[in-house]
């Protein structure tokens, strides 16, 4: 399919939008009536056609807008891409696996044409047509993470693999869920992790180190996590907290629906070859109350998750001072019908909400 | 006594210990203020040890307290400086001319140590194999995650920013990196409601 790129801004006066098509898409992140930590991942090879799991790194119809975003978080503040020396060699791995997936899964919209180490790297929505020599880094603008990355939605993390542990040494970090690159790098897998509360006590991190150690060629996984955002605002960074944390006050009941939105992290995990570095994209979908209770099953579903989730975690996501409102928001596309199993819609089975 | 007990955090909060004698070619000690009776102890537990050491020593308003001490332990080199920033070019000299087979010692405030360690790592050495003993004042070096900038010796929580003026709350988040804990804006979402400062641990 041909995607239509929505002209849309993720600040300032937040004309963000999905579509029917985005909503329908929308990656809800709750399998069931309530929500607890878990290490659940699955591997990422595919998913429902048309659905955000189908290919490698997807891409939709915020793609052109969130890399302008891009472009002015960096502008104003170039730490939030980082790389350590040691780390420019998985960047190199980074491209190739974002050129290579993204041509094969979307050939209508990029390209990359390979003789020997020569490249040319098509990107017809941004309107790039580049010509380098692949591990020359003075052949790009940029350092080869860096480009990329420049170029695909998304957080992108990349950890060396060193003493059975993972380390944040590299990363384009502008839409994040409230934690700063320039101050979590270097840091190990359970340092950065250190403010999540409950989950070291529940033995997460454990596990999922464990699992993640492991992840071989070829063999991605996925998993999703969530937070809440008052409007669309990709960069909910901590080094402009002091700017945007002022927003969270200014719900009211009758602007909550289009305000508040529902932010979903869907992160992969993908081993890379040369470096044996692990690349951990997190991308970020948005989606406002008012959007997200047009699906009737995930109207009741967010209603009941929001109501049930246990102080610290509502605390650790930032929305314990607006949960009253949203319940009440919420409380009205709540029938009290029992909702199918899994994340998926469901239109055609699940009943309209009763009135 | 002035060891203090810091209450169990989380996990990017670095843990100190006690310092000991280990086996090895040479011995660097860097030490801030009270950190010097940790050295003390560490010369008691072996008597050849300070024939292969060096001391660079920041005695931060302890005056002469302990510089008479520290030298009398006669060390291969001592040095005294003013500040910490006066000795790094110093540091940087001695790790940058180091062999394999170096011990780094680091005792005394949160700040120096972390400094100091960020040096040693630098210089190639893990931070795993760096011995810290925390002696002395608890006041911490926090960056604002803002500006970016760094105020030392903070005592209070919230306190305000030394470069952009934001009043800060306090986290246990640490860089090592950065050899600092991360300073957010208290009254982000409540501008101007700024709690009244309270002294840290009291």
């Amino acid at each position: 399919m041909t995607i239509q790129f929505n002209e849309e801004t993720f600040r300032d006066d937040y004309s963000f939008y999905n579509s029917d098509w985005a909503i329908k898409r929308f990656p809800f992140p709750f399998h069931e009536d309530s929500y607890m930590y878990s290490v659940n991942m699955e591997q990422h090879r595919g998913g429902p056609k048309g659905s955000v799991y189908e290919m490698r790194f997807d891409v939709d119809e915020h793609y052109v807008s969130e890399m302008k975003d891009r472009e002015l978080v960096l502008a104003d503040d170039p730490l939030r891409c980082q790389s350590l020396p040691h780390m420019t060699l998985a960047g190199w791995d980074l491209l190739e696996l974002i050129m290579v997936s993204k041509s094969e899964d979307y050939p209508d919209l990029f390209e990359l044409h390979r003789d020997g180490n020569h490249w040319r790297w098509i990107n017809k929505p941004l309107g790039i047509d580049d010509t380098f020599t692949f591990l020359d880094e003075t052949t790009l603008p940029y350092g080869p993470m860096e480009y990329i990355t420049r170029q695909a939605q998304g957080d992108f993390c990349v950890l060396d693999q060193r003493d059975e542990m993972l380390w944040m040494d590299a990363g384009m970090v502008t839409t994040q869920a409230d934690w700063s690159l320039d101050f979590d790098i270097g840091m190990n897998f359970f340092e950065w992790h250190a403010p999540v509360p409950l989950a070291h006590e529940m033995g997460i991190f454990k596990r999922a180190l464990k699992f993640l150690l492991n992840v071989q060629q070829g063999a991605p996984a996925r998993r999703l996590n969530w937070t809440m955002t008052v409007n669309p605002l990709l960069d909910t960074s901590p080094e402009n907290y002091h700017k945007w944390g002022i927003q969270k006050t200014t719900l009211t009941p009758e602007n909550l629906g289009a305000k508040q939105h529902l932010r979903v992290e869907l992160q992969t995990f993908f081993r890379l070859p040369r470096s044996n570095a692990l690349v951990f994209p997190i991308r970020c979908y948005l989606i406002s109350f008012q959007d997200l209770v047009t699906i009737p099953k995930w109207g009741r579903r967010l209603h009941r998750v929001v109501r049930d989730l246990p102080v610290e975690l509502a605390t650790y996501k930032g929305f314990i001072d607006n949960r009253p409102m949203m319940l009440d928001y919420l409380s009205k596309f709540d029938d009290g019908l029992p909702t199918s199993p899994g994340v998926f819609p469901d239109l055609d089975t699940e009943p309209p909400l009763s009135g | 006594m002035s060891k203090f007990q810091f209450p169990e955090s989380i996990i990017s909060r670095p843990v100190y210990g006690t310092l000991t004698s280990r086996p090895g070619k040479a011995h660097l000690m860097i030490a801030d203020a009270e950190g010097a009776e940790a050295i003390l102890d560490l010369a008691v537990q072996d008597a050849v040890l300070m024939a292969k050491s060096h001391i660079i020593y920041i005695p931060k308003g302890t005056g002469e307290t302990y510089t008479t001490k520290l030298r009398a332990l006669k060390p291969a080199q001592f040095y005294e400086g003013p500040s910490y920033e006066a000795s790094v070019q110093r540091l940087r000299h001695v790790l940058a001319n180091a062999h394999q087979g170096l011990q780094v010692y680091l005792a005394g405030t949160e700040g120096l140590m972390g400094q100091a360690q960020n040096e040693a790592m630098q210089a190639g050495i893990p931070h795993t194999s760096i011995q810290t003993e925390h002696r002395g004042s608890v006041a911490r070096r926090m960056q604002c995650v803002h500006c970016k900038g760094i105020t030392e010796d903070v005592m209070h929580d919230p306190f305000q920013c030394a470069h952009c003026g934001l009043h800060l709350f306090v986290r246990d988040h640490y860089s090592r990196r950065l050899a600092a804990y991360q300073g957010v804006r208290v009254d982000a979402e409540d501008h101007g409601n700024i709690p009244e400062p309270q002294e840290l641990y009291s």
